[in-house]
């Protein structure tokens, strides 16, 4: 019992640790996301040379491990002259990887979109762009939402990986705890709770949205 | 560069091992959890459910130091490559009885039906009948898994197994002037070289079951 009391007054260490894999999370989200539209969009052009550097970078970023993008970034960058903290080079290692595998979940819900949609907007006397901004591109956005919030989860959890770069995320701050008090099983125990904490309700939430959505309701 | 390539390359054997040591458990492992989260009982359902959430929701990561620094049984404890093939193991086990869950879910009810009609028990019903059918249907979903468990074998490399990640890092650790980013760029092409292939065939095999169905 001694022991976990020792252990209590590092809690606090965990709570600022996964304050920082929070602002992770977003930052990779919201930046990875838009790059994603950006890729889904490239990918899904008629125009070869938007095509083919689109898919390559998609598929690079979904083909390697996500803590090979980060050692890449971390390692490589100050090579080309370019220097990081640490946090940002964490933060453009996980948005490329976010944004690789959400180009392909926005492309899909795109291509969801059935063609009649755009056969309508056309038969309206809307141009080929406005058909697609206000008519195609929000129907598809809508249908990848569950999909995206799964991935935003993923990436949450991906933000253990920052550790590997030392990062101060939850990760690291319980590596440190665990060498400080020796409560490797307790520590690791607790970290692994709270990153559930927070993925298991929303994996949930995700579910609901998606049954929703199914039946049409929102 | 040809250094860097062979101290990579060396780490490959471990790669593959970690993987398909970890997905084998995965696939064995995926199977009492499926029939738990199908199961007509209540309880056995909601917990088999409750594990499946709560061990996808821990990072690998935190599994695999979970396992190598925190589990001993007596004085021993687990080396980094059990550690790490055990933590992917029970992490690919939720992970496939999902996908399996979820392949049964498309099965007509008809056919579990057709089946009891024939006077088929439940073993022969599910094992003969059911199984066979989505077992076809979870395959694409399957393959594109092993190929994100190839990707988090990776992980293993902070509990100190030997592959290639775990090489790059070292080379470039000791060749800091020379090595920089070189030694990942290979690791990463030999991860591409790898899922590639893996990713054109699930996605070929993906549209020839939608296709027959």
């Amino acid at each position: 019992m001694d022991s976990l009391i020792d252990l209590s007054e590092y809690l606090p260490r965990l709570g600022q640790g996964l304050v920082v894999s929070l602002q992770l999370t977003a930052l990779s989200v919201v930046f990875g996301y838009l790059i994603g539209l950006v890729f889904a969009l490239g990918v899904s052009s008629r125009q070869p040379w938007l095509k083919w550097p689109a898919l390559v970078a998609v598929e690079i970023g979904r083909g390697i491990p996500a803590l090979v993008v980060l050692y890449i970034v971390y390692f490589g960058l100050p090579a080309l002259g370019v220097l990081f903290e640490n946090f940002w080079a964490a933060v453009i290692g996980l948005t490329f990887t976010a944004a690789a595998y959400s180009s392909e979940m926005i492309r899909a819900g795109i291509q969801s979109v059935p063609a009649g949609q755009r056969e309508a907007s056309a038969a309206l006397g809307l141009s080929r762009t406005t058909s697609f901004v206000r008519i195609v591109l929000p129907q598809g956005l809508r249908s990848s939402i569950p999909p995206l919030m799964g991935l935003a989860i993923m990436s949450f959890q991906g933000t253990s990986l920052a550790y590997s770069i030392s990062v101060n995320e939850l990760m690291s701050q319980a590596y440190q705890v665990s060498t400080i008090t020796f409560q490797y099983l307790a520590v690791y125990t607790i970290t692994g709770l709270i990153y559930a904490a927070i993925a298991v309700p929303a994996t949930w939430l995700s579910v609901w949205v998606e049954h929703r959505m199914a039946r049409g309701a929102v | 560069m040809g250094d860097a390539l062979l101290i990579v390359l060396l780490g490959l054997p471990m790669t593959l091992l970690v993987t398909v040591l970890s997905f084998t458990i995965g696939v064995i492992g995926g199977i009492p959890l499926m029939l738990g989260l199908r199961s007509r009982t209540r309880w056995v359902r909601l917990t088999c459910r409750f594990a499946v959430d709560l061990i996808r929701g821990v990072p690998p990561i935190v599994w695999l130091f979970l396992l190598y620094f925190g589990v001993s049984f007596g004085a021993i404890r687990l080396d980094s490559l059990n550690a790490a093939v055990w933590g992917l193991g029970i992490i690919s086990s939720a992970y496939l009885a999902e996908i399996y869950r979820g392949a049964f879910a498309t099965l007509p009810s008809g056919q579990a039906e057709a089946s009891a009609a024939l006077g088929l028990g439940g073993t022969v019903t599910l094992t003969r009948i059911l199984a066979p059918q989505a077992l076809r249907t979870a395959l694409p979903s399957i393959a594109t898994y092993l190929l994100s468990l190839l990707k988090d074998s990776s992980i293993a490399s902070t509990i100190g197994v030997a592959d290639m990640v775990f090489n790059a890092t070292m080379f470039a650790r000791q060749n800091p002037a020379t090595a920089g980013i070189v030694p990942f760029f290979i690791a990463a092409a030999v991860y591409l070289v790898i899922s590639i292939p893996v990713a054109v065939t699930a996605r070929r095999l993906d549209t020839r079951l939608r296709r027959t169905a």
